[in-house]
Protein backbone atom coordinates (compact mmCIF):
# COMPACT_ATOMS: atom_id res chain seq x y z
CA UNK A 1 0.00 0.00 0.00
CA UNK A 2 1.32 3.56 -0.60
CA UNK A 3 0.89 6.53 1.29
CA UNK A 4 -1.90 8.08 -0.23
CA UNK A 5 -3.97 10.43 1.91
CA UNK A 6 -6.97 10.16 2.62
CA UNK A 7 -8.58 13.21 3.63
CA UNK A 8 -11.68 13.70 5.47
CA UNK A 9 -11.94 17.78 6.61
CA UNK A 10 -11.35 19.43 3.64
CA UNK A 11 -7.66 20.09 3.50
CA UNK A 12 -6.22 21.66 0.46
CA UNK A 13 -4.92 19.80 -2.26
CA UNK A 14 -0.96 19.12 -1.88
CA UNK A 15 -0.67 21.22 -5.11
CA UNK A 16 -2.20 23.13 -7.68
CA UNK A 17 -3.90 22.02 -10.64
CA UNK A 18 -2.42 22.86 -14.28
CA UNK A 19 -4.53 25.26 -14.96
CA UNK A 20 -4.21 24.65 -18.71
CA UNK A 21 -5.42 21.00 -18.24
CA UNK A 22 -8.89 20.32 -18.89
CA UNK A 23 -10.74 18.23 -16.19
CA UNK A 24 -12.05 14.71 -16.83
CA UNK A 25 -13.92 12.17 -15.42
CA UNK A 26 -12.00 8.78 -15.19
CA UNK A 27 -13.68 5.66 -16.11
CA UNK A 28 -14.12 3.66 -13.46
CA UNK A 29 -15.17 -0.33 -11.68
CA UNK A 30 -17.00 -0.54 -9.21
CA UNK A 31 -17.50 -4.27 -7.56
CA UNK A 32 -19.44 -5.64 -4.54
CA UNK A 33 -17.90 -8.12 -2.46
CA UNK A 34 -20.06 -9.63 0.99
CA UNK A 35 -17.30 -7.29 2.74
CA UNK A 36 -16.34 -4.45 0.48
CA UNK A 37 -17.18 -2.41 -2.34
CA UNK A 38 -13.95 -2.27 -4.50
CA UNK A 39 -13.65 1.19 -6.67
CA UNK A 40 -10.90 0.92 -9.76
CA UNK A 41 -10.16 4.28 -11.46
CA UNK A 42 -8.00 4.72 -14.62
CA UNK A 43 -5.93 7.92 -14.01
CA UNK A 44 -2.68 7.42 -16.33
CA UNK A 45 -0.49 9.54 -15.88
CA UNK A 46 -0.96 10.57 -11.96
CA UNK A 47 1.73 10.11 -9.49
CA UNK A 48 0.77 8.49 -6.38
CA UNK A 49 1.82 12.13 -4.75
CA UNK A 50 -0.99 13.76 -6.74
CA UNK A 51 -3.88 12.01 -6.06
CA UNK A 52 -6.65 12.87 -3.40
CA UNK A 53 -8.78 10.61 -2.07
CA UNK A 54 -11.50 11.87 0.21
CA UNK A 55 -14.51 10.64 2.14
CA UNK A 56 -17.10 13.02 3.16
CA UNK A 57 -20.52 12.75 4.26
CA UNK A 58 -20.90 9.85 2.22
CA UNK A 59 -19.50 11.17 -0.71
CA UNK A 60 -16.45 9.48 -2.34
CA UNK A 61 -13.88 12.14 -4.19
CA UNK A 62 -11.66 10.88 -6.29
CA UNK A 63 -8.68 13.89 -7.87
CA UNK A 64 -5.83 13.36 -9.90
CA UNK A 65 -3.33 15.43 -10.78
CA UNK A 66 -0.69 15.26 -13.78
CA UNK A 67 1.57 17.54 -15.48
CA UNK A 68 1.52 18.09 -18.94
CA UNK A 69 4.38 17.05 -21.37
CA UNK A 70 7.49 19.38 -21.37
CA UNK A 71 7.24 21.92 -24.27
CA UNK A 72 10.29 22.25 -25.77
CA UNK A 73 9.31 19.55 -28.70
CA UNK A 74 7.35 20.49 -31.56
CA UNK A 75 4.34 18.53 -31.43
CA UNK A 76 3.34 16.20 -34.17
CA UNK A 77 0.22 14.46 -33.14
CA UNK A 78 -1.72 15.63 -30.29
CA UNK A 79 -4.93 12.61 -29.38
CA UNK A 80 -4.99 13.79 -25.79
CA UNK A 81 -4.32 16.47 -23.31
CA UNK A 82 -2.97 16.75 -19.74
CA UNK A 83 -5.76 16.23 -17.72
CA UNK A 84 -7.10 15.99 -14.12
CA UNK A 85 -9.39 13.78 -13.18
CA UNK A 86 -11.85 14.33 -10.80
CA UNK A 87 -15.34 12.07 -10.13
CA UNK A 88 -17.45 12.05 -6.94
CA UNK A 89 -19.86 8.92 -6.00
CA UNK A 90 -22.11 8.80 -2.91
CA UNK A 91 -21.82 5.42 -1.45
CA UNK A 92 -24.35 4.12 1.03
CA UNK A 93 -23.91 5.05 4.89
CA UNK A 94 -23.23 0.87 5.33
CA UNK A 95 -19.29 1.67 4.62
CA UNK A 96 -17.30 1.95 7.81
CA UNK A 97 -15.40 5.52 6.80
CA UNK A 98 -12.08 4.77 8.49
CA UNK A 99 -11.47 1.64 7.46
CA UNK A 100 -11.34 2.86 3.84
CA UNK A 101 -8.04 2.03 1.52
CA UNK A 102 -6.44 3.73 -1.27
CA UNK A 103 -3.44 2.39 -3.61
CA UNK A 104 -1.98 3.98 -6.62
CA UNK A 105 0.04 1.43 -9.36
CA UNK A 106 0.67 2.03 -12.75
CA UNK A 107 -2.06 4.68 -13.11
CA UNK A 108 -5.05 2.93 -11.79
CA UNK A 109 -6.29 3.97 -8.15
CA UNK A 110 -7.85 1.03 -6.26
CA UNK A 111 -10.13 2.32 -3.53
CA UNK A 112 -11.47 -0.63 -0.71
CA UNK A 113 -14.43 0.42 1.10
CA UNK A 114 -15.11 -2.00 3.98
CA UNK A 115 -18.60 -2.49 4.96
CA UNK A 116 -19.38 -2.02 8.70
CA UNK A 117 -20.02 -5.28 10.54
CA UNK A 118 -23.97 -4.97 10.75
CA UNK A 119 -24.19 -5.25 6.96
CA UNK A 120 -22.69 -8.24 6.22
CA UNK A 121 -24.09 -11.19 5.57
CA UNK A 122 -24.03 -13.57 8.48
CA UNK A 123 -25.10 -17.14 8.44
CA UNK A 124 -28.17 -18.20 10.83
CA UNK A 125 -27.53 -21.52 12.34
CA UNK A 126 -31.23 -23.37 12.67
CA UNK A 127 -31.34 -25.51 15.82
CA UNK A 128 -33.12 -28.30 14.46
CA UNK B 1 -26.86 17.73 2.54
CA UNK B 2 -28.86 15.12 2.90
CA UNK B 3 -29.63 12.45 -0.06
CA UNK B 4 -32.46 10.09 -0.40
CA UNK B 5 -31.50 7.00 -1.48
CA UNK B 6 -33.23 5.25 -4.28
CA UNK B 7 -34.88 2.39 -3.32
CA UNK B 8 -34.51 0.77 -6.68
CA UNK B 9 -30.56 0.77 -6.60
CA UNK B 10 -28.25 3.78 -5.35
CA UNK B 11 -25.54 1.74 -2.87
CA UNK B 12 -22.77 3.55 -4.95
CA UNK B 13 -23.94 6.67 -7.23
CA UNK B 14 -22.37 8.84 -9.11
CA UNK B 15 -22.41 12.97 -8.09
CA UNK B 16 -20.46 14.80 -10.81
CA UNK B 17 -22.19 14.96 -14.02
CA UNK B 18 -22.18 18.15 -14.90
CA UNK B 19 -18.51 18.68 -15.40
CA UNK B 20 -18.36 16.07 -17.25
CA UNK B 21 -21.29 17.00 -19.92
CA UNK B 22 -19.62 20.06 -20.04
CA UNK B 23 -15.84 19.05 -21.15
CA UNK B 24 -17.84 17.00 -23.66
CA UNK B 25 -19.76 19.97 -24.91
CA UNK B 26 -16.24 21.64 -25.41
CA UNK B 27 -14.69 18.99 -26.99
CA UNK B 28 -12.73 17.53 -24.08
CA UNK B 29 -12.87 13.52 -24.01
CA UNK B 30 -11.73 11.24 -21.68
CA UNK B 31 -8.00 10.71 -22.84
CA UNK B 32 -8.77 6.81 -22.61
CA UNK B 33 -12.63 6.71 -23.96
CA UNK B 34 -10.86 5.62 -27.46
CA UNK B 35 -8.87 2.68 -26.60
CA UNK B 36 -11.18 -0.26 -27.71
CA UNK B 37 -11.23 -1.38 -29.89
CA UNK B 38 -8.17 1.76 -32.02
CA UNK B 39 -6.31 1.28 -29.56
CA UNK B 40 -4.88 3.81 -27.37
CA UNK B 41 -4.96 7.76 -28.34
CA UNK B 42 -1.23 8.68 -29.02
CA UNK B 43 0.75 12.27 -28.42
CA UNK B 44 3.69 12.25 -30.90
CA UNK B 45 6.58 15.40 -30.46
CA UNK B 46 9.41 15.27 -32.44
CA UNK B 47 12.98 17.51 -32.06
CA UNK B 48 16.28 17.44 -34.29
CA UNK B 49 17.31 13.97 -33.29
CA UNK B 50 14.51 11.92 -32.08
CA UNK B 51 10.61 11.20 -32.29
CA UNK B 52 8.67 10.65 -28.74
CA UNK B 53 5.59 8.63 -28.67
CA UNK B 54 3.48 8.79 -25.52
CA UNK B 55 0.14 6.78 -24.88
CA UNK B 56 -1.86 6.33 -21.86
CA UNK B 57 -2.09 3.14 -20.52
CA UNK B 58 -2.99 2.58 -17.27
CA UNK B 59 -3.01 -1.12 -15.25
CA UNK B 60 -0.96 -2.77 -17.76
CA UNK B 61 1.79 -5.36 -17.21
CA UNK B 62 4.51 -4.39 -18.83
CA UNK B 63 5.58 -7.90 -19.43
CA UNK B 64 2.20 -7.38 -21.63
CA UNK B 65 3.02 -4.69 -23.73
CA UNK B 66 4.18 -5.49 -27.40
CA UNK B 67 5.87 -2.39 -28.99
CA UNK B 68 7.76 -3.24 -33.00
CA UNK B 69 9.36 -0.76 -35.24
CA UNK B 70 9.25 -2.63 -38.65
CA UNK B 71 10.58 -0.76 -41.98
CA UNK B 72 12.17 2.54 -40.04
CA UNK B 73 8.90 3.81 -39.75
CA UNK B 74 5.78 1.41 -38.89
CA UNK B 75 5.20 1.62 -35.32
CA UNK B 76 2.87 -0.82 -33.24
CA UNK B 77 1.90 -0.78 -30.05
CA UNK B 78 0.21 -3.92 -28.75
CA UNK B 79 -0.91 -5.32 -25.35
CA UNK B 80 -3.32 -6.99 -23.29
CA UNK B 81 -5.22 -5.69 -20.10
CA UNK B 82 -6.86 -7.99 -17.74
CA UNK B 83 -9.99 -7.19 -16.39
CA UNK B 84 -10.34 -7.81 -12.49
CA UNK B 85 -11.50 -10.89 -11.57
CA UNK B 86 -12.67 -10.92 -7.61
CA UNK B 87 -14.18 -13.88 -6.41
CA UNK B 88 -17.95 -13.59 -5.36
CA UNK B 89 -17.79 -10.04 -5.97
CA UNK B 90 -20.77 -8.02 -8.20
CA UNK B 91 -20.09 -5.48 -10.65
CA UNK B 92 -21.86 -2.25 -10.17
CA UNK B 93 -20.11 -0.14 -12.56
CA UNK B 94 -18.50 -1.29 -15.33
CA UNK B 95 -16.33 1.81 -17.61
CA UNK B 96 -12.75 0.11 -17.80
CA UNK B 97 -11.94 -1.52 -20.86
CA UNK B 98 -9.81 -4.50 -21.33
CA UNK B 99 -9.05 -6.95 -23.30
CA UNK B 100 -6.18 -7.02 -25.98
CA UNK B 101 -5.95 -3.64 -27.86
CA UNK B 102 -3.32 -2.71 -31.49
CA UNK B 103 -2.81 0.62 -32.47
CA UNK B 104 -0.25 1.01 -35.70
CA UNK B 105 0.99 4.62 -37.45
CA UNK B 106 2.81 5.59 -39.41
CA UNK B 107 6.03 7.77 -38.15
CA UNK B 108 6.79 10.79 -40.41
CA UNK B 109 10.56 9.97 -40.08
CA UNK B 110 12.53 7.07 -40.43
CA UNK B 111 13.87 5.81 -37.28
CA UNK B 112 16.55 3.92 -35.78
CA UNK B 113 14.72 0.70 -34.57
CA UNK B 114 17.93 -0.58 -32.68
CA UNK B 115 18.01 2.51 -30.56
CA UNK B 116 14.42 2.87 -29.46
CA UNK B 117 14.02 2.97 -25.91
CA UNK B 118 10.29 2.23 -24.13
CA UNK B 119 9.49 3.00 -20.37
CA UNK B 120 6.34 2.70 -18.74
CA UNK B 121 5.42 4.67 -15.25
CA UNK B 122 2.39 5.72 -13.93
CA UNK B 123 0.41 3.94 -16.72
CA UNK B 124 1.90 5.94 -19.10
CA UNK B 125 3.85 4.70 -22.08
CA UNK B 126 6.79 6.74 -23.31
CA UNK B 127 8.76 6.10 -26.24
CA UNK B 128 12.01 7.85 -27.87
CA UNK B 129 12.68 7.05 -31.14
CA UNK B 130 15.91 8.50 -32.51
CA UNK B 131 16.02 9.69 -36.10
CA UNK B 132 17.89 7.28 -38.62
CA UNK B 133 21.16 9.75 -39.54
CA UNK B 134 19.52 10.15 -43.18
CA UNK B 135 16.20 11.53 -41.61
CA UNK B 136 18.49 14.16 -39.45
CA UNK B 137 18.20 17.45 -40.73
CA UNK B 138 21.53 18.89 -41.75
CA UNK B 139 23.51 22.21 -41.88
CA UNK B 140 25.00 23.11 -45.29
CA UNK B 141 28.05 24.94 -44.69
CA UNK B 142 28.20 27.53 -47.44
CA UNK B 143 31.27 28.01 -48.64
CA UNK B 144 32.15 32.22 -50.28
CA UNK B 145 33.20 31.67 -53.63
CA UNK B 146 36.21 33.10 -55.11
Amino acid sequence: MSDLALKSNGAPAAAADDARAATVAPRVDVLETENEFLLLADLPGVRPGDVDVRFEQGELTVHGRRTAAEGKRRALLGEYGGANFHRVFSVTDTVAADRIEADLKNGVLTVRLPKIEAVKPRKIAVRG
Amino acid sequence: MNRVRNPFNALFNEVTTVQDEVARLFGRVNPFAATAPGGPPLNVWEDDHALYVEADLPGLDPAALDVTVTEGNQLTIQGERAAPEIHGAVWVRQERPAGRFTRAVTLPALVDADKVEAVYADGVLKLTLPKHEAAKPRKVQVKAGQ
